[in-house]
């Protein structure tokens, strides 16, 4: 994956950079405002990782230019502001999501590939049916079935499961289940999202020889068929 | 020079000097109305007095013709303060009266006119006088003329300019003097009071302007100031304590994350210790990272403006969207969490901050409200109702509850109550819910659930109060 970060902070630049290429990724680093806009115009990133406070020009204002220009390349913001109504004015702006600084690099991480593969191919039309090994959600009827047999879910348990399996194979943060799941921001004081998550294990995985639903340490969690992938 | 520059420029020393421009003025036209009256008056008094002089003269000619006519103007002119009188001959030689010959010529002329003159018989020396006078032809050619001398006029005139001459100078002095006593006692005490000012810029806290006790604008003004400092004093007070509790109590934290990080270099003895140390220590700095998002968001929400995160928010869906979060921790520690909401729960608020206030109301009823030998009875109520203009979100446990005395404190920034020390947390969540409460136009308070603790919410139904924080008003727009 193809990722710009926009950041004139250079340790912090560096630090970012080095996580992404250890896991794979090929990443280009822009310093200003003006040189990020003139390195993402092209639309040739999968992600851009953008800093709101830039030299020449803001970060906002660079989304901005680039949704004009029709670069619809998926922005993650980064900010030192965090506050909710600053989450709301860069996503106003164009952004797709939004990360307070300081931050987890896992939660970076996570939130990287969930936005390049919100772009990539099989987004286009959501699906209506989400499979993992022998576990298949229908979102149109909203049941449930593991290896044929039908699970009862409470209505936030099937949304959920739906956005686990949604994001399959891919790590999901306890920050990002809070925000769509529940469409909640703010700090949950205690670990209440775990506990959702070990209620909808123990109805998914309870009695089942391959556990679907995995706990990534210091991550998050994973839905996966791990007789399958690794 | 420099002390009466200051001086020169006082507002006492301008409002002196415009005062005495006006009171001039004034002075000016009130004389000059009186003086132009009293002259008109005193001329045409004149010219009555000459008119009837005139019926007199006239009377006697015509009962004995001139003789007794000269014979009266000789009577005449020899009484004191008499009028001017002069009858002569046709050729101009002067046959009686007071008046030394005048030109021939202004004898011809018949009607009033104003003459210079010189007076007779008096011992004094001749003297130019000047007059208002008439003149006739009479019958047989002789003129007569018959005038008052307008000397005294004049006179009044003088006298009137020379009032007008002094009271101009006693103002002067009196307005001159008024005004730098006045501009000198003010200047002192506005010096006094930038004395002060320059005092505390310079660290004195404690300084405080004078007051003279007059109760004048300079006194009110000093009052007011002094009140003005006395709150920016508690606020610093304040402040003070808040940074000094924030420096406390991230000092602890921190000296645990720096002493695991310490005995981990020092101990571990294996790659999973060390991981597991590392692990802790960012878990540590976590927390840290969570109280100083809180403390600013508290510190954001205080700074009063957050209109735009304004809207209208069903606080119905908020109590149940948080309770539904919350339910499944409450169970996992056994306690029933029961939830009841109300219809027509509408504020102008922030679905994401009144979230975050109830979150913590209900993390702290599970954490703290849970007495032993209750558990498992009653449990937490969350109730949500509309009363009379007001939104009413109450978080009830029946745990140990808080002291009566304790209740304002705890709402302050980094307070923890002696029995929850020993639990996590830093003090911070109820200073955000009351934070929250106040920039929606509500208030938090702290009731007592007999046993337990009820924490109540009261937000102004949508429509009633802007979101402004703005204290509470019971009346429903």
């Amino acid at each position: 994956m193809k990722i710009l970060i926009i950041e004139d902070d250079r340790e912090a630049a560096a630090y970012l950079a080095k996580g992404l290429r250890e896991v794979g990724h090929v990443v280009d680093h822009a310093a200003d405002g003006l040189d990020g806009y003139g390195m993402a115009e092209a639309g040739e990133y999968d992600v851009l990782v953008v800093d709101r406070m830039l030299p020449k020009l803001d970060g906002l204002s660079l989304i901005r230019a680039l949704r004009e220009q029709g670069v619809a390349t998926p922005v993650l913001i980064l900010s030192a502001l965090g506050q909710v109504d600053d989450r709301v004015k860069g996503l106003r702006a164009g952004g797709d999501d939004y990360l307070p600084k300081p931050y987890a690099f896992s939660e970076l991480l996570a939130r990287i590939e969930v936005l390049a593969r919100r772009r990539g191919p099989g987004a286009e039309a959501e699906a209506t049916r989400y499979h993992v090994g022998d576990l298949e959600l229908d979102r149109l009827s909203r049941r449930v079935m593991r290896a044929g047999v039908e699970i009862e879910l409470q209505p936030r348990e099937f949304r959920l499961l739906e956005y686990l399996m949604k994001h399959a194979g891919q790590v999901v943060t306890r920050t990002m289940l809070l925000e769509n799941v529940w469409d909640y921001h703010f700090d949950p004081q205690t670990n209440v999202i775990d506990v959702h998550v070990s209620r909808l294990r123990a109805k998914i995985d309870r009695g089942q020889d391959i556990p679907l639903i995995h706990t990534i340490r210091g991550a998050g969690y994973m839905l996966r068929d791990s007789g399958r992938s690794a | 020079m420099g002390g009466f520059g200051k001086l020169f420029r006082t507002t006492a020393f301008k409002l002196s000097v415009f005062y005495f421009v006006v009171f001039t003025a004034t002075i000016f036209l009130t004389l000059g109305y009186v003086a132009w009256n009293a002259q008109r008056l005193v001329y045409n008094q004149m010219i009555s007095t000459i008119d009837a002089e005139i019926t007199g003269l006239a009377e006697q000619f015509e009962r004995g013709g001139t003789r007794r006519l000269l014979a009266a103007v000789n009577r005449r002119s020899r009484t004191p303060g008499a009028s001017l009188y002069l009858i002569t001959t046709r050729d101009g030689r002067a046959i009686a009266g007071n008046v030394e010959a005048l030109p021939l010529a202004l004898l011809e002329h018949v009607g009033q006119h104003h003459i210079q003159y010189e007076r007779v018989n008096d011992d004094r020396p001749a003297r130019i006088h000047r007059a208002v006078v008439r003149i006739y032809h009479l019958p047989g050619g002789s003129r007569l003329l018959v005038g008052r001398d307008i000397e005294e006029q004049q006179r009044l005139r003088e006298v009137i300019w020379r009032a007008f001459g002094w009271s101009l100078l006693l103002i002067g002095v009196l307005g001159g003097l008024g005004g730098w006593i006045v501009s000198k006692r003010m200047l002192k005490r506005v010096e006094d009071m930038t004395a002060t000012a320059q005092g505390i810029m310079a660290g004195d806290l404690d300084g405080r302007l004078g007051v003279a006790g007059t109760g004048d604008e300079l006194d009110r003004l000093a009052l007011n100031l002094n009140a003005m400092l006395d709150r920016i004093g508690e606020l610093m007070a304040g402040m003070r304590q808040v940074s000094d509790n924030i420096a406390h109590d991230l000092k602890t934290p921190l000296t645990r994350l720096r002493n695991r990080a310490d005995e981990a270099l020092r101990r571990a003895s294996g790659p999973d210790e060390l991981r597991a140390a590392l692990e802790a220590a960012i878990e540590e700095s976590d927390n840290l990272i969570r109280v100083f998002n809180a403390l600013l968001m508290i510190a954001r929400l205080e700074a009063g403006n957050a209109s735009e995160l304004m809207a209208d928010c069903d606080a119905g869906e908020v109590v149940a969207g948080v309770a539904e979060l919350y339910e499944a921790v409450a169970e996992e520690a056994r306690i029933p969490l029961r939830v009841s909401i109300g219809p027509d729960l509408h504020v102008n608020g922030s679905r994401e901050l009144l979230g975050q206030a109830l979150a913590n109301l209900i993390d702290n009823a599970i954490k703290y409200g849970a007495s032993p030998q209750d558990r498992g009875n009653e449990g937490i109520v969350v109730n949500a109702e509309a009363r009379a203009g007001r939104i009413l979100i109450s978080v009830a446990d029946r745990g140990s509850g808080i002291a009566e005395v304790d209740r304002e404190r705890v709402l302050g920034r980094f307070v923890r109550l002696e029995n929850s020390r020993t639990r996590p947390g830093f003090g911070l969540g109820l200073s955000l819910v009351a934070a929250v409460a106040r920039l929606h136009g509500g208030s938090l308070r702290l009731e007592d659930n007999e046993p337990g603790l009820s924490a109540v919410l009261d937000l102004p139904q949508s429509g009633a109060v802007p979101a402004s924080a703005r204290p509470p008003s019971p009346n429903r727009a």
